[in-house]
This record gives structure tokens, sequence and C-alpha cells, in this order.
């Protein structure tokens, strides 16, 4: 994998006593914490949890209503160096490797090198056999894939993946979590939420157990499974339902 | 009438100088409108999808309101406007291609603005979250929901030509009917019939017929190419 590391990081991202409101509904509450670089950070929790909206307000797209984010110290993070995949990622509708161009064309990237960054893109991703293929007649799993490598056509230093293997089958999601390892590996901080476990376990380093807006747990992922603090993180862990 | 279809056809066949002058000018004039009507429609429904202002609602049910513009009335205004006392007087306009063109962009431009609306707005709402987060620039986005929503754009394209191809009330106000100069297919017909001259007014209904179809036929074409080829 040749990717080239972004020049300045965005991190530590740090939530400073963070609360996000639409209208009546508290969607976080209060969030301290500490994004750092290392192994991957995992959020887990059920659905409604706030996952979706901690992954968009780091990523900054969303402002908090009270409390602040801080990306490497500065309010305002940079244009570039940050990237998400969400959950249903929509594709343009153009060819694989159109998608991937216009990511690039969006990324600054130019000229001669923005071919040969596609076919590496392609080929990180494994999608070089259906680069001329419209991008919305890919399966499932290639879609996700397609939108790793949009992601990763930024070049970040933290990838913010927010349920990438949610409805895929065993090989495609296998494949997925290859690639989150192998993005790893080369020093991009990466992000993730799900709400399975067993994929919680195959990759966090870090985890962070999220329910009804609150954080309810933060620890190194060995020490999370291995000796949960919280009464919920206990339940959560054993299979019960976080209600 | 069996005979007077048979002459119709006759004209047809022979190639008929006046048809096919008749003809002619009427895709030239169609054309012309509808391509105006594209430059200024789609940046117009593409404003209207992408900016919030005060009587947004209100405006966008006038866009809708203006696809149902009766031709008459465009061809009175037109003519209003355009005639020598009128402010745009000078122009000397009146009763030339040009104003038929004038009449007909008039009418076509609120079918491709709303059409335009639509299809941005529908885009948008589903590439926000993607473009917002690649951090692509306001101009690139509008250019991207245009190129992205090319194929149903090309069919409010065709639907416009369609209506100016097919409308006869606003061109034959404002162009008058001059045999050889602003006679379009529509005029004539409504002409020739009154006229009594059933065959050319059946030959040129065969061929206006044709081109609705062939326009229609486009359409469903652009559409099925944007499937496979889009998605």
């Amino acid at each position: 994998m040749t990717m080239v590391r972004a020049p300045s990081s965005d991190l530590p991202i740090v939530f400073a006593g963070v609360d996000i409101r639409r209208g009546a509904t508290v969607l976080l509450r209060n969030l301290s914490f500490t994004i750092s670089a290392g192994p991957p950070t995992v959020l887990v929790g059920p659905n409604g949890a706030g996952k979706s909206t901690l992954l968009r307000a780091a990523m900054g797209l969303i402002a908090p209503t009270s409390g602040g984010i801080t990306w490497a110290g500065r309010k305002v993070p940079s244009p570039t160096g940050r990237a998400i995949v969400f959950q249903r990622p929509v594709m343009l509708r153009r060819s694989c490797a159109g998608n991937l161009a216009y990511a690039l064309a969006a990324a600054g990237v130019v000229g001669a090198d923005r071919q040969s960054r596609l076919t590496d893109l392609l080929r990180i991703v494994g999608l070089e056999a259906v680069g001329d293929r419209p991008a919305r007649q890919l399966s499932g799993g290639e879609q996700q894939r397609l939108a790793m490598a949009r992601a990763l056509a930024r070049n970040p230093a933290v990838l913010f993946l927010d349920e990438p293997t949610a409805s895929l089958d065993p090989a495609a999601t296998k494949a997925i979590e290859d690639l989150v390892r192998a993005v790893s590996d080369r020093g991009v901080k990466v992000v993730m939420a799900t709400h399975d476990l067993g994929e919680a376990r195959r990759l966090a380093g870090e985890i962070l157990l999220l329910h009804r807006g609150e954080l309810i747990e933060s620890r190194p992922a060995q020490k999370f499974f291995a000796d949960p603090v919280t009464e919920a993180a206990k339940r959560f862990i054993a299979g019960e339902l976080l209600v | 009438m069996g005979g007077e279809t048979l002459s119709a056809l006759h004209l047809l066949f022979t190639g008929d100088p006046a048809l096919l002058a008749i003809v002619r000018l009427s895709i030239a004039v169609s054309l012309s409108a509808t391509m105006l009507a594209a430059l200024l429609g789609a940046p117009l429904g593409a404003l209207v999808a992408l900016t919030r202002f005060r009587g947004r609602e209100v405006a966008i049910v006038a866009l809708n309101a203006m696809m149902g513009l009766p031709p008459v009335m465009v061809g009175l205004v037109c003519y209003l406007a355009l005639s020598r006392s009128g402010p745009l007087g000078a122009w000397g306009l009146l009763f030339t291609p040009k104003a038929m063109v004038i009449a007909q962009t008039i009418l076509v431009t609120p079918i491709i603005a709303a059409i335009t609306r639509q299809t941005v707005e529908d885009l948008w709402a589903e590439y926000r979250d993607e473009l917002t987060a690649m951090n692509v620039g306001p101009i690139w986005r509008v250019a991207t929901l245009l190129w992205d929503g090319r194929f149903s754009l090309a069919t409010a394209f065709l639907a416009g030509y369609g209506r100016a191809a097919a409308e006869v009330g606003s061109i034959i106000i404002v162009g008058g009917n001059i045999e050889g100069f602003t006679r379009t297919i529509t005029t004539a017909m409504a002409l020739e019939t009154s006229k009594g001259n059933l065959s050319l007014a059946i030959g040129l209904g065969i061929v206006l017929l044709l081109i609705v179809i062939l326009v229609s036929a486009l359409a469903m074409t652009v559409r099925r190419a944007g499937e496979r080829f889009a998605g």
C-alpha cells in the first residue's frame, strides 16, 4: 500500500463537555474524551446510542450545542486530513473509477499523479476489475470498499467509519476488516462505530461504550472485554439488550 | 378523407418543398427556444433547489404553475412588448422567427427550471453528506449535481422541446403565420384546416406526430442509457 500520510494531523481530537441536541432530543450528553494516535478506537453501543452523531461531530460535520471540540488544539479542523465512510455511502452516478477520480480531484490531487493514485487505490481495495462499471451497480461489499477508497483518496490522518460492515456477508466483512487493519497499520487513526461485538474484539485497540448519548465506559479493548467496570458494559458484553 | 390522406402522404414522400420549408422552420424555432430555455432554466432551477430564501415555497409554487402557462397569454404579452408602441418595439422583432423563439423560450423555461429544481433538490438530499465530507465547494457542487442529473435533465430538455414543437397559440400571435417566413407546422395546420386544404394539414400533422413520437422515444432512450451507464 503506497499511501502517503497527510503532512499535518488533526490529532488529538478532544471532546470537552460536548452536548448535541436536536430540538428537545439530546443526541450526545456531556461527552469528554480524547481520540489519540494509535490502534483503532471502536465505538460500541445499541442503535440510537449516538455513535453516528459522535463520528459526524468528530469529523466536523456537526457543531456541538454546548461544550467544545478541538483538533490538534485548533477549534476549526483542517479542510483535509480527515475522511468518513457513512453507514450507507452514496455512490455518485458515474463509474467506479469516476467516483475515485472525483474524490481525488476534491482532495486536490491533479495531473498524472491522479491517475497513478487512482490505479493504486483501486488495487488497494481490490476493485481493479470493476473500475469501468457504474458504481451504483456494484454489490454492497464492493460499494463499501469503493467508499473506503474514496475516503483514502483524501490521504487522511484520521479515518471515521460508520458501521462499515453492517448488512454485509462474512466474506465482504472480512475484506473490509482486512482493509481497516491495513490502513491502521499504515499509521492512519481509525475511529469506527459498530454494534458487532465480535468485530470490536477483532479490530479495537480502544473501546468507547455509548448508551443514550452518554459515554458509559472508555478503556483499552482487552481490559474492556476482560474486566468491564460498569454494569452496563458487563450486560452489553454478556449479550444482554441495553434499552 | 381517404383521398386527402393519400395526397398528404404523396406530399411527404415526394418531399414537397413548401412542406419541408415549414418543417425546417418549425424545428429551428423550437430547438432554438428550447436551448435558450435550458441555458436560463437549468441554472435557475439549480439556484432555487440549493438556496434558502424568504418566499422560496411561493417561488416553487409559481415555477410549477408556470409550467402550464397558456400559450395565447404568452403570445399576447410578447405581442404587446414587441409591437411598435411596446417597450421592445424598437428591436423590430414582431412577426419574425426571433419573436417566435422569444415566445417559446418563455413557455419552455419554467418547464426546464421546474424539472431541474426537482432533480437537483432530490440529488442534493442524497449527496449532501458525501459532498460536504469531501469538502466540495458551492460552484463545484452545482456542477456535480447538474452532471449527475444529466439524464433527467435531458428528459426535461426533450419535454420542453415537445411542448414548443406542439404549441400554436403564442407563435401565431407573434409570428403572424407569414408564408415562407414565419409559417410553422402548427400555424400552417391551423390555417390550412380553416381553408379546407386538408391534405397539407394532414401531412404536417403526420410530421408533427412523428416528431412527438421521436422526442418521446429519445426521452426513453436517454433514461435507459442513464440507468445502464450511470446506475
